[in-house]
């Protein structure tokens, strides 16, 4: 096996090939590796960013639901409260309602019972002095003796 | 080979000819250099077609290795080669390459591509046996056809080797010249290692060594070790049946050897580019 001139062709197929990888091979696939290798990067920067946004708005959602509690809470304190108030005040008008209308009827019953003790004893004197009428006959004027006669009803 | 006509001589010198045309140094080994070109095309093709449809998002399985591929050169060349330069990653890449499906083709059986290389011959150029060979049997028609001698592990042959290796050695010269300018790189080759003028010849001799066995060992190693290695496939190959497990073992230690010593080439290349890419 000689050296022979196919030394020199194997030089000048490698110069060429050389420049052909230099042109069409190595800078497309470089830069598809070079582009995913950036995407894969801002992918977890990306990621990364998301995380943190997500922990911010669960810390964000616990103190909104804290929040809500605490005013729920409030809103039924305040609520029982206020219940509580409005039961006081209805018994004390309740009562006073029916204070004033017992007051009432007590006085009804009152008046009445007076009415119908003073017709009672109207009609007892009447019926006093109508036995008497009867009793003395013409020896009694009605005229003359009403003075004794109204100081009887009025003692009756 | 169990045919008796063809001594053992013949056979292995069969298989460690090239077939050539032309007289003298202008003499071109047809096979290795057609492989060579072949298997170069068939590397940049592949990869250019791959990157041109090289996808940025969810690669295909096939982009994946070469990908791989060019990401395992351009670590090799990151490591070693520290100045910026646009031509190293593709110079390596296409040594890698380039070598490695040469070596890759002694992986064929020996006596495979010259007998399917004869028939070839026989059925399309059949003027071209020799006279001497008009009455043998098929199978020695087809040994004796020119066409036979069409080897197809161009890494075997020096011309191949060192032809890459000289390739190289014209890197290593540009590169120093463009790095350090004609005068640097002349004043680099006097005055190193000993920095006084009475010493420029003895470094200058010195110097012409180191620069000249570059490119000699990075060719002559690969070339040995893939020469030697196809030397034992054709002795394997004349064992008879034993030459089945040897063979198998001798072609798995192989696929170490085809990659390693594409390796090699391609590191050794980015280092000598290196040494004269980087100021001392």
């Amino acid at each position: 096996m000689d050296i022979n001139a196919t030394l020199i062709g194997q030089s000048i197929a490698m110069a060429v090939f050389v420049w052909f990888t230099l042109k069409f091979v190595w800078p497309p696939i470089n830069a598809a590796i070079e582009e995913r290798q950036k995407k894969i990067a801002d992918g977890l920067a990306h990621t990364d960013r998301a995380e943190k946004d997500l922990q911010i708005a669960q810390d964000k959602a616990k103190d909104i639901l804290r929040e809500a509690k605490d005013q729920g809470a409030a809103i039924i304190k305040q609520a029982q409260k206020r219940e509580g108030k409005l039961i006081e005040e209805a018994t004390i008008k309740a009562n006073e309602e029916r204070d004033h209308i017992l007051a009432q009827a007590r006085a009804e019953v009152e008046a009445e019972k007076s009415r119908l003790r003073e017709d009672l004893r109207k009609q007892v004197a009447a019926l006093a002095v109508a036995g008497a009428e009867r009793i003395l006959q013409r020896e009694i004027d009605d005229a003359a003796h009403s003075d004794i006669l109204e100081k009887l009803v009025q003692e009756l | 080979m169990a045919d008796s006509n063809i001594s053992v001589q013949g056979y292995i010198s069969h298989h460690l000819t090239d077939l050539t045309v032309g007289e003298g140094f202008w003499a071109v080994n047809l096979g290795a250099l057609g492989w060579s070109l072949i298997l170069g095309t068939l590397f940049i093709i592949t990869f250019a077609v791959v990157g041109r449809r090289a996808t940025t998002g969810v690669p295909g399985k096939f982009q994946c290795l070469i990908e791989m591929i060019i990401e395992f050169v351009n670590g090799c060349v990151k490591e070693t080669f520290h100045v910026k330069d646009k031509l190293i990653g593709p110079i390596a890449l296409t040594i890698f390459m380039w070598i490695f499906l040469m070596n890759l083709m002694k992986l064929v059986p020996v006596d495979w591509f010259p007998t399917v290389a004869g028939m070839v011959g026989l059925a399309l150029n059949s003027s071209a046996l020799p006279e001497y060979a008009a009455d043998y049997s098929f199978l020695e028609r087809v040994m004796a056809h020119p066409w036979s001698y069409l080897t197809i592990a161009p890494t075997t042959d020096v011309n191949i080797t060192m032809g890459m290796s000289l390739g190289v050695f014209i890197l290593i010269l540009g590169y120093s010249i463009y790095y350090k300018g004609l005068g640097g790189f002349s004043k680099e080759l006097a005055f190193t290692p000993f920095n006084h003028w009475l010493f420029v010849p003895f470094n200058l001799v010195l110097e012409l060594v180191t620069l000249l066995s570059k490119p000699v060992s990075l060719g002559l190693r690969l070339f040995g070790n893939l020469y030697a290695g196809e030397v034992i496939f054709i002795l394997i190959a004349l064992v008879g049946l034993a030459q089945l497990p040897l063979h198998f073992a001798w072609a798995v230690f192989h696929i170490l050897v085809i990659v390693l010593q594409a390796f090699i080439f391609m590191m050794l290349s980015i280092v000598y580019l290196s040494m004269a890419a980087e100021k001392h």
